[in-house]
């Protein structure tokens, strides 16, 4: 199976809003490691599905999903079951 | 005789049709995907329906083909609020599918081609209510939406009637699948607005 379309993501930068809503700090400027291969990538570079229940924003290497989040009248739910860390940059405590 | 408008042959107008609650009506076909599309050659597709104790049942292409298929015309309501109406669909039944099936199990975890899941109750597979379907309006089912083959589930959000599907376990217990683990209604019925938990 190989794949085909390339034009229906968007790039992390898609997330900036919708994690606003539930971090201070800007997420997208994050660094995270994918469970999936390893590689490591800013949130900004990731490819973000957004016509879809949710937003699934998966790594540029090798599609793993990275990251979900669906927002539900009442709360957000966040699944980040592809990522083996975050590193968010912060100003100096 | 007066000149019969063009009118007079359409489709019911949107204010004579009863939509499930919060949907509005469509025209096109919007795509709705969680990841890229997966291109799957027919000689390489499969479809399979693995029961509670471990039986497989395997069909390739050319033996789903073989089997006598149906072609309903369906509604269709996403959870993201569009529903389009009439659709007209090629494919095979589930009760073909199931024909030679022993189990006892309750639910489905569906399976798609890409990493995508989607769990259903077994019985409303069941009954004529479902299908697998690999025509959409007389023509081979495009990629976009499912092709060669998806899940047709009509009577659920359409998040239920997985694109690509590629086949499904059979359960004792309920599994939540892709987004029904994050947020989503179990069940989805369109008619009684289950689009989250709780609803
Ligand atoms: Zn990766």
């Amino acid at each position: 199976m190989d794949r085909q379309d390339t034009t229906d993501y968007e790039d992390g930068n898609a997330l900036a809003g919708p994690l606003g809503e539930l971090f201070t700090a800007d997420v997208t400027a994050a660094s995270g490691r994918c469970a999936g291969c390893g590689r490591t990538a800013v949130v900004a570079d990731l490819r973000v599905y957004a016509h879809a229940p949710g937003l699934v924003a998966r790594c540029p290497s090798c599609d793993t999903v990275i990251l979900r989040l669906v927002r539900a009248p009442d709360a957000a739910w966040l699944d980040l079951r592809g990522t083996v860390y975050m590193r968010v940059p912060l100003p100096p405590a | 005789m007066g000149i019969v408008s063009r009118g007079f042959h359409s489709r019911a107008r949107p204010a004579d049709v009863k939509l499930p609650p919060g949907q509005y009506l469509t025209e096109d076909f919007p795509v709705l995907s969680a990841g890229p599309t997966p291109s799957i050659a027919r000689e390489e597709w499969e479809f399979t329906i693995t029961t509670e104790s471990g039986t497989r049942h395997r069909w390739s292409w050319r033996e789903l083909l073989a089997l006598p298929s149906e072609r309903p015309t369906v509604d269709l309501h996403c959870v993201t609020k569009w529903s389009k109406l009439g659709t007209g669909w090629e494919g095979v039944s589930l009760d073909t599918l199931f024909a030679d099936v022993e189990t006892a199990a309750e639910f489905a975890l569906v399976h798609s081609y890409g990493d995508y899941t989607t769990n259903i109750p077994l019985e409303d597979l069941l009954g004529g209510e479902a299908w697998i379907a690999y025509q959409y309006e007389g023509e081979d089912l495009a990629p976009v939406h499912g092709g060669p083959a998806r899940l047709l589930v009509p009577h659920l959000y359409l998040w239920k009637s997985a694109k690509w599907v590629r086949g499904m376990r059979l359960l004792t217990e309920d599994e939540p699948g892709f987004w029904e683990s994050l947020g989503y209604h179990d069940y989805g019925d369109p008619w009684r607005e289950q689009r989250y938990q709780g609803d």
